[in-house]
């Protein structure tokens, strides 16, 4: 009896997921929720010498020496300004904490998998690989981003080669 | 609970019981053997044997029993220890630690490795047993008349323990005893009292959990017995006395009826039989030689006389813990965090003026040296004696030195000396190495030692000291020394760059080259030329280095510099343009401002700084690391002159900040590597700071100085990554 609703509940936790949703300029993009640890402001980032522009630094997260990723500029944005309002989205991936900077956070959404249509192949920016589909909300398109996927890829030069 | 809850207490326990057993074969004396660390090692066989046996590790417990009788032999004098038997007991130890690392990965142990072992043992029982015997025999007549051997014939059935159990009647008188088992659980209880089964028959038990009472008859000794036990229960759970205490007369046991437990009543029975007189004297004997075993004579109050001894057990057992390196690394953490925040608090009063204040400035300065203290304490948790890494190396130097044929002696100094724990365990391959190599090539064999006026005897040294916030460890021998001229040769054969001209020094770290070996013939030792280099990139992945000191004939000296501690740097932080950066302390030589006669351009780009008749090599670090708003005229800098990998470097700086203790955090935990900086750490106001390395800060500053050489309009170097760099160098 348990056991039928325990899978039950299992099932439906399966198709729909919880995405955290933000902004890079006027797009909507959007990450695993369990993904994410802590949403915090951008501040006291110390620079890190020849490391591509998008790695703005490190910081400092209660002890912990994180890395910060400047996602608007590695997405190419026009606008990237650091302010009051910019927000980090630290992440956890593959034991690996990592902050995202991002215009905004806007929203917590549940996608069912028929809302979850599957990335084209597109641009020279952000390559299909590094998505796990496009959700379709009403009128709004989010771009789901599988962040394991994006922040462990060699062009980040987050994580060490193996060969290395 | 479950009896394999306890497997680990039980592995770690015959862990340290097997290097005790080791420790006290390799310091025995074969000629003259101690009775004391004969006892010793008997003593470890035997716990770990009881062990094995209540968790039916049949391989260990079997492997051990055979052992075990050997050992009794050995320490009552039936076997005359010979150095190829003390080499079979050594294996013997190894082959128990296989078995017990097959046990904790949940394996049966090699069988094969078992039967061979068991033959060794039982052959070395047939042939030499007696042997000594007789020897002792004839020394000392009295031998054959010692109480034990009128005791023999009375436990024939197990013939090879025999001895031992005769003994341990010596030791601590023999008979019924009562077993108290305090708070312990159903479960574990029907298990002890089986085990006190295999220890001796046991008579009756009943009880509570509270307290549960097992009347036994054993002649196993009362520490053997708790031995057994404590790898389930606690010293202090378990009471042990003669059976003969008021209970028993209460419960109207046949106590009265036992001899050794009244003593007046067996008179007459003892005058009787001279066997029992026999033992009678043990027992006198005994009583004689050590309080605790007065126990069975005393009569009246052995429970009295018990409780004491399990006290004083309990309170030194309690004087160490063990707790997971994972639990003491999360406090140091915390304690840094606690220091930063201090820190914190400490820059903001210091900003605010005013009387009213004081009492917050004197509590701040309070809060420091405390929170000063507790770091301290709480990194000496981590700290552990070199002895830790020391003990194994007789045991390397005697195997070694027979391998090779040579007379080696071998001395330990500064064991006491403490070194963090994660090096400790990082050194001990590097070390072998050195150890193995000073053996191999660097002492002499015993003909050519005399032929040269030394004695036979090598002397090996290994030492540790502390010297500031460096522990140095040193391996001197007293053989022939490096030979400069075979090394040279050999250099040029190998292909590598050398001339006659370079310093002693620089000759002597050639050994550290790869793929260098001056050993005539390779060896089982040494001689395969890999390893030295690999100990150096070990040593130097520790934070350290490694110095040779030489001289033809009298020796060699290689020197490891380690930090004490890889968590806690004392640092220097600088200020390039706005950005702050840390230097190793220990790195730092001095510093200076570089006047313009002393600057000398060099092909171009280079610049080296003259620091009395030295030039040395100048690196911008603002060139290094892209800081923008750094000054840029080389007068304006401040020059520090720091060491890296043996070589001095002059680092250009705007200003220097001060000294400080940093807590080192590791970069490459959430991020990378990044050249030119070693790890980061956290500052009073809470920011990162990077700790530079310095080797690679110059190696960085060369490469930036080679990228930039063909385009020197475009500056951008914005993705270097590492191996462009490498690409590009």
């Amino acid at each position: 009896m348990n056991q039928t609703t325990d899978a039950a509940m299992a099932t439906a936790e399966a198709q729909n997921s919880e995405f955290l949703v933000f902004s890079l300029g006027d797009e909507e993009y959007a990450i695993d929720i369990l993904k994410v640890q802590e949403i915090r402001g951008y501040e006291n980032v110390t620079r890190i010498a020849n490391t591509p522009d998008f790695i703005k630094g490190v910081t400092n997260l209660r002890g912990v020496i994180v890395p910060i990723v400047d996602l608007r500029i590695k997405f190419h944005l026009d606008k990237v300004e650091y302010g009051g309002q910019t927000v980090v989205i630290v992440v956890n991936v593959e034991d690996r904490i990592v902050g995202i900077v991002v215009d905004g956070v806007s929203d917590v959404m549940t996608l069912s998998p028929d809302q979850i249509k599957p990335a084209p192949e597109f641009g020279v920016t952000l390559s299909s690989d590094f998505l796990s589909g496009l959700g379709s909300l009403d009128d709004r398109m989010l771009v789901i981003v599988d962040i394991d996927k994006l922040l462990t890829s060699d062009e980040m030069a987050l994580v060490e080669k193996v060969a290395e | 609970m479950d009896i394999t809850d306890f497997y680990d207490t039980f592995f770690e326990e015959a862990e340290e019981l097997l290097a005790d057993m080791e420790r006290h074969l390799l310091e025995l004396d074969v000629d003259e053997p101690d009775s004391e660390q004969l006892n010793a090692i008997f003593r470890a066989a035997h716990s770990i044997k009881g062990g094995a046996g209540t968790f039916g590790f049949d391989v260990l417990q079997k492997t051990t029993h055979l052992f075990e009788n050997l050992l009794d032999h050995a320490r009552n004098g039936e076997l005359a220890l010979r150095r190829d038997i003390v080499d079979t007991f050594l294996e013997t130890k190894d082959m128990l630690n296989d078995q017990l690392g097959a046990y904790r990965n949940g394996d049966e142990p090699d069988q094969e490795a078992f039967e061979r072992i068991c033959q060794a043992l039982q052959k070395l029982a047939l042939e030499e047993i007696g042997k000594g015997l007789e020897a002792a025999g004839g020394e000392v007549p009295s031998a054959a008349a010692k109480p034990q051997q009128p005791a023999e014939p009375t436990q024939p059935q197990q013939p090879a323990a025999v001895a031992s159990e005769a003994s341990s009647t010596a030791d601590n008188g023999s008979g019924r005893r009562r077993v108290a088992l305090l708070n312990v659980g159903e479960k574990d209880r029907d298990l002890l009292v089986e085990e006190l089964g295999q220890l001796g028959e046991v008579i009756e038990h009943h009880g509570d959990e509270a307290r549960y009472e097992v009347v036994m008859e054993s002649t196993v000794s009362d520490d053997d017995i708790e031995a057994v036990m404590c790898f389930i229960i606690d010293a202090d759970q378990l009471e042990i006395g003669a059976a003969d205490g008021p209970a028993a007369a209460k419960a109207g046991e046949a106590a009265p009826a036992d001899d050794e437990a009244a003593p007046e009543a067996s008179a007459g029975q003892e005058a009787a039989t001279p066997a029992a007189s026999a033992e009678k004297q043990t027992a006198d004997k005994a009583a004689a030689q050590s309080p605790t075993s007065a126990k069975p004579q005393s009569g009246g109050k052995p429970k009295a006389a018990d409780k004491p001894k399990a006290k004083a057990k309990g309170g030194s057992e309690s004087t160490s813990i063990r707790v997971s390196v994972d639990k003491v690394d999360q406090i140091i953490n915390l304690v840094g965090e606690l220091i930063i925040t201090q820190s914190m608090l400490d820059q903001t009063v210091s900003e605010l003026e005013g009387p009213a204040n004081g009492n917050l400035v004197n509590g701040m300065s309070l809060l420091q040296r405390n929170a000063r203290d507790l770091q301290e304490s709480v990194m000496s948790i981590r700290m552990i004696p070199m002895d830790f890494v020391f003990s194994r190396f007789p045991r390397v130097v005697r195997e070694t030195a027979g391998k090779l044929g040579k007379e080696i002696e071998l001395v330990t100094e500064g064991a006491a000396t403490e070194l963090d724990k994660s090096l400790t365990e990082r050194i001990i391959d590097p070390l072998t190495h050195l150890v193995r190599n000073s053996l191999d090539h660097g002492i002499e064999p015993p003909e050519l030692r005399e032929a040269a006026g030394k004695p036979r005897t090598g002397k090996l040294t290994l030492s540790a000291k502390h010297q500031g916030g460096n522990i140095i460890i040193e391996v001197i021998d007293d053989g022939a020394g490096l030979n400069r001229d075979k090394l040279l040769d050999k250099a040029r054969e190998s292909g590598l760059n050398v001339s006659d001209t370079m310093s002693d020094d620089e000759v002597w770290q050639l050994i550290f080259a790869p793929g260098f070996s001056t050993a005539k013939e390779v060896t089982d030792v040494s001689g395969r030329g890999v390893g030295m280099d690999v100990v150096k990139r070990n040593i130097q992945g520790m934070g350290g280095n490694v110095q040779i000191m030489s001289r033809p004939g009298e020796g060699t000296t290689i020197r490891i510099v380690l930090p004490l501690t890889l968590a806690i740097l004392d640092g220097m932080s600088i200020k390039v343009g706005s950005e702050m950066f840390i230097l190793p302390l220990s790195a730092v030589l001095e510093s200076l401002q570089p006047a313009k006669e002393d600057l000398y351009a060099m092909a171009g780009d280079d610049v080296v700084l003259k620091v009395r008749d030295e030039y040395l090599p100048v690196v911008a670090v603002h060139e290094a690391l892209d800081v923008a708003d750094a000054r840029t005229e080389l007068t304006e800098t401040i020059a520090v002159i720091v060491q890296g990998e043996g070589r001095r470097y002059a680092l250009l700086v705007d200003d220097l900040v001060g000294q400080q203790q940093v807590v080192v955090k590791n970069l490459e935990t959430n991020y990378r590597k990044v050249p030119g900086v070693s790890a980061a750490t956290i500052l009073g106001d809470g920011s990162v700071a990077l700790i530079l390395d310095i080797t690679g800060l110059h190696r960085l500053s060369r490469q930036k100085k080679e990228a930039r050489r063909p385009r020197r309009a475009d500056r951008s170097l914005e993705s270097v990554t590492d191996n462009e760099m490498e690409t590009s160098s």
